[in-house]
């Protein structure tokens, strides 16, 4: 009875595993190198891969900069409507993307909710590289601010507790003790976010449409060049791919490293 | 814990909802085809969306025990579907391209046939936001235009009738470089035009004749194109290799091209397949 079940746990995490592979797999198996350089000079290319690191790496920021604050609130405050926040921060999580990229554009649209006060500020999302940032930050955003949240939530309140002892601010307590221990979660949920920011694609092509050099983001261009040039795309796929890996990977190393650092630091006691 | 039983009935009574909505229009016709049943799949191009699903439902009345699977999509999406294997008894493409290619990779049993043509028109959202008047409006600067991908057969269409404007009378060479420039997105399908036209985002778009159905003519506004500038767009339509249900598929081939499905075709905005010249 125990041999078979073992063996039927093993049989099911193999299946699991090759399901993930063998895609990722066949990918690399079905370009070649000299393509792979050939297209990577590609000016299409090359522009879809420049848009892609600058926008995700600026909605990265931008959610990192929102979303420590509404973090820190969620973790240490209890207000009315706490409740809702926290389902409104998680939706985009579950939410398609493309009802994402289409409740953005009946919000900030030029006949959206907001589109007249927006184009009065000149500021114009649809078709921009700026509603690119924005449909990003909107999926990413929860993938920093749920880690963080649980990151500053379990602090321990000892450490806290004496520091306010010490007649140290709120402020002062935050970026000397707070910030400190929960680095790692921050640091994590900011590399999922980016990742998540990089692949984003189908609320970025309903809400910002897609236009090379302006809004052509690299999952954008895989599936446009799925059309037309199998080649390009396998190549693009690959470099997407290679990048999220990167991410994932350094995610790894940067937790391993902070736990070896702080391994002399009790993190947390409950 | 509670949380989760609660999620989990809400789930059930919507699947248990779904499967009741879909039973509900279904009697009649399982009733007669207890059994047995057969299905015509057919891949057809998104552009014949709401003229097909018609035609299929004539086909199901007069062909008890065939059911019609449609899969409607780019022509360039359905042509690599195909040559990636999927099974199905007919390919209808919306340009003579993407027909050329599967017949290339040895994909098709016979020789397509044209069934319809199309033509273009275009539109702009119904409050007109840029104050477009007439089409030579579409090269002023500023004006958000909205083609489909260049792969997408309306996107080559959409191109090559620019081209044609800039050369006919009251038009300078120049209007189809400028309009480009004005171009804002490359949209995946005509549909997608439609819409980013319709919500009002853009200016203006080009797109089919059969896309400004009865319900979008209402929101949008038409800018023709004039005669020597426009193109005829191509429909073929051919028997899949290896079709699953070639008889079905032969059928609904050679009901196509009768006067009461081309009239069909027609009430939905299609011009005839024998439209001459071009």
């Amino acid at each position: 009875m125990e041999v078979a079940l073992r063996v039927l746990a093993g049989l099911g995490a193999g299946l699991l595993v090759a399901l993930l592979a063998l895609p990722l797999a066949a990918l690399f198996l079905k370009v070649r190198p000299e393509t792979l350089l050939a297209k990577l000079s590609d000016p299409v290319v090359a522009a879809a891969l420049r848009l892609s690191l600058e926008t995700a790496l600026l909605s990265t920021l931008i959610v990192c900069a929102l979303g420590l604050p509404l973090a820190y609130l969620l973790a240490t405050r209890s207000f009315p409507g706490k409740r809702v926040v926290e389902v409104l921060v998680e939706l985009p999580m579950v939410l398609p993307p493309t009802v994402a990229g289409f409740a953005l554009l009946l919000a900030f649209g030029r006949a959206g909710l907001l589109g007249r006060q927006l184009d009065a500020l000149g500021l114009h999302l649809p078709f921009t590289t700026l509603g690119v940032i924005v449909a990003q930050v909107f999926m990413a955003a929860p993938f920093f601010i749920s880690p963080a949240a649980a990151g500053f939530a379990s602090v321990d309140r000892r450490y806290l507790d004496i520091a306010s002892t010490l007649r140290a601010s709120e402020p002062y307590s935050f970026f000397r003790v707070m910030l400190p221990l929960s680095l790692p979660s921050l640091m994590a949920g900011a590399t999922m976010s980016c990742a998540r920011a990089l692949g984003e694609f189908g609320a970025t092509i309903t809400f910002a449409g897609n236009m090379s050099g302006r809004t052509q983001t690299m999952p954008l261009a895989v599936y446009m060049a799925l059309e037309s040039d199998l080649d390009g795309a396998v190549v693009l796929a690959i470099v997407l791919v290679s990048i999220s890996v990167a991410l994932l990977l350094s995610l790894r190393h940067l937790h391993a490293g902070f736990l070896w650092r702080s391994g002399d630091a009790p993190r947390r006691t409950s | 814990m509670k949380g989760i039983f609660a999620g989990c009935a809400l789930l059930a009574v919507c699947l248990a909802w779904t499967q009741a909505a879909q039973a509900a229009p279904a009697p009649d016709r399982s009733a007669t085809t207890t059994g047995g049943k057969t299905t015509l799949t057919v891949l057809a191009a998104a552009s014949l969306s709401e003229a097909f699903q018609e035609l299929g439902r004539n086909f199901e009345s007069s062909h008890p025990g065939v059911e019609v699977v449609f899969n409607f999509a780019g022509s360039q999406q359905l042509a690599t579907q195909i040559e990636h294997g999927a099974a199905a008894d007919l390919y209808a493409a919306a340009d003579e391209r993407w027909m050329g290619y599967v017949k290339r990779h040895g994909l098709l049993e016979g020789v397509p046939s044209v069934f319809a043509r199309n033509s273009l028109v275009v539109i702009m959202p119904g409050s007109n936001p840029a104050r477009l008047d007439r089409l030579q409006d579409l090269a002023r600067k500023g004006v958000k235009l909205v083609l489909a991908a260049r792969a997408v057969p309306l996107g080559a269409y959409s191109r090559e009738s620019l081209r044609r404007i800039s050369s006919t009378a009251g038009f300078d060479s120049g209007f189809a470089d400028r309009a480009l420039k004005n171009l804002v997105s490359e949209e995946e399908s005509a549909k997608q035009v439609v819409a980013k036209v319709q919500l009002g985002e853009a200016d203006a778009g080009f797109v089919y004749r059969s896309d400004v159905t009865a319900s979008q003519a209402k929101r949008v506004k038409v800018l023709a194109i004039p005669e020597g500038g426009n193109v005829l767009a191509t429909y073929p339509v051919a028997l899949l290799k290896g079709a699953p249900n070639a008889g079905a598929a032969r059928e609904f081939l050679f009901l196509l091209l009768t006067p009461e499905w081309q009239r069909a075709l027609q009430a939905h905005g299609f011009l005839p397949a024998a439209t001459a010249g071009d």
